[in-house]
């Protein structure tokens, strides 16, 4: 499976301002003092070699929309945030060879940051072309079609060219779709929120956004252990520290790094992909995150197996 | 769990890793300590190699008993890794955390820190 990331953020899309950029050129202008820039292969060595993430880069804004090749010829997709422009973009400019028009979509809820991309999602306007969306929830057409409608949105839902279909998923069963097994269970979340485990070639992929855990993950049977269990990369949704989780944004719905780290020490995943930053975190925020959680990790680590954890953002592709 | 008075103050000493397993028995301790009116209580961190997310849950429904029953909690002596998990959970922002124990008492109550200062 590779999996490529087109949006990370959580909430609402957060682009990278005028002031962000300049203090990213300040910080590379004062770091390149001293090297030698001669030619194009300096620099570029320059970039790699001598500056971080955050100073080189951006984790970027659009919210949660997260692409799958799972080597069949249909396309899989985990939610429809802001990030589905691009993809859609990608995919009209002829970026997915071999691949037919027909997008399988998994739908973790209908918060806004998580749809908001299927009004600019540009296959939805092609004629031939077939959407699915599917998800736990039973009234996810409700949820679509009203994000259409006017005065929100200049292009009724039934305007679209595309066929759009709606499928409501059993979590007490496995589904076939793309070629990958998929199971889901019931999350922690304001309206519910599933997460999903696709599997395929006997490699599985979690996707686990917008879910808080509660006093029940002490526990010892604790379901999203097993569901967790041995996964290759599990997309997790750490956007608060514990102490906000535990605090003042109890029951807001998402959870922290620490609790990411302990679940998957306890399934025996292999790579935590930390995902749905904080809109109010700017990039240095996010790598200082991601430090503190590779810092934790060998903390909590005791006899369990050694956890890489990556933070996502907008353009990162993963193979598994 | 050792546990110990020193004057008006209950220090409780927890040791080893602070994780699933072990958060039970200190939190059965330590709550019941943090209910009663005016608690003055120190959780001496100096044999804790780690704590999770589930031991730093249990401090802080100690810090809100106390709170809530006009007492204090207040830990101490937390080694290195553990003083860098609670920067990491932002907990020292929940809970009150001091250097050593003579701070903590200190902190709490001037007749346990003279008591100290005095063996
Ligand atoms: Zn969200
Ligand atoms: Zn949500």
């Amino acid at each position: 499976m590779h999996v490529r990331f087109w949006g990370t953020r959580g909430s609402l899309p957060a682009p990278l301002d005028a002031a962000g950029v300049r203090a990213k050129l300040k910080t590379v202008l004062a770091r390149a003092r001293g090297h030698a820039l001669a030619d194009d292969a300096a620099i570029e060595s320059f970039i790699d070699q001598s500056l971080g993430f955050a100073e080189r880069a951006t984790f970027g804004g659009n919210t949660a929309c997260v692409e799958v090749d799972t080597g069949a010829d249909e396309h899989l997709i985990l939610d429809l945030g802001s990030g589905a422009r691009a993809l859609g973009n990608c995919i009209m400019a002829g970026g997915r060879p071999g691949k037919r028009a027909v997008y399988n979509v998994l739908l973790s809820h209908p918060h806004w940051d998580h749809i908001m991309g299927l009004p600019f999602f540009a296959p939805a306007y092609i004629p031939g072309h077939r959407i699915r969306i599917f998800g736990g929830h039973t009234d996810l057409e409700h949820a679509l079609r009203r994000q259409h409608a006017a005065p929100n949105f200049p292009v009724e839902f039934d305007q679209l060219g595309a066929r759009v279909e709606f499928v409501a998923l059993d979590p007490a069963r496995s589904h076939r779709i793309a070629g990958a097994d998929i199971g889901l269970m019931r999350q922690h979340h304001s309206g519910d929120s599933y997460g999903y485990r696709i599997t395929q070639n006997g490699r599985s992929l979690i996707y686990s956004t917008d879910s808080e855990h509660k006093i029940e993950a002490a526990a010892d049977a604790y379901p999203f252990v097993d569901f967790f269990r041995g996964a290759d990369l599990v997309i997790f949704d750490a956007m608060y520290s514990l102490a906000e989780a535990y605090t003042i944004k109890e029951d807001w719905g998402h959870s922290s790094n620490l609790v990411a780290v302990e679940l998957c020490h306890r399934a025996g995943a292999r790579r935590l992909c930390l995902f749905h930053h904080d809109p109010n975190a700017d990039d240095g925020a996010i790598e200082a995150l991601l430090s503190d959680t590779v810092k934790y990790e060998a903390l909590s680590r005791d006899s369990a197996a050694p956890l890489e954890v990556v933070a996502a953002y907008d353009g990162l592709e993963l193979d598994l | 769990m050792d546990q110990r008075s020193i004057a008006d103050v209950t220090v409780l000493s927890p040791t080893g890793r602070i994780d699933l397993d072990t958060t039970p028995p200190l939190q059965d301790c330590l709550l019941p300590l943090t209910q009663v009116a005016s608690a003055k209580v120190v959780v001496d961190f100096a044999g804790v190699s780690y704590i999770s997310s589930s031991g730093l849950r249990a401090l802080m429904l100690g810090a809100k008993a106390a709170r809530a029953a006009q007492g204090r909690l207040v830990v101490c002596c937390l080694n290195p890794a553990v003083a860098e998990i609670f920067r990491i959970s932002r907990f020292h922002l929940v809970v009150e955390v001091q250097n050593d124990l003579a701070a903590a008492l200190a902190a709490l109550s001037s007749s346990a820190a003279a008591a100290y200062r005095h063996g």
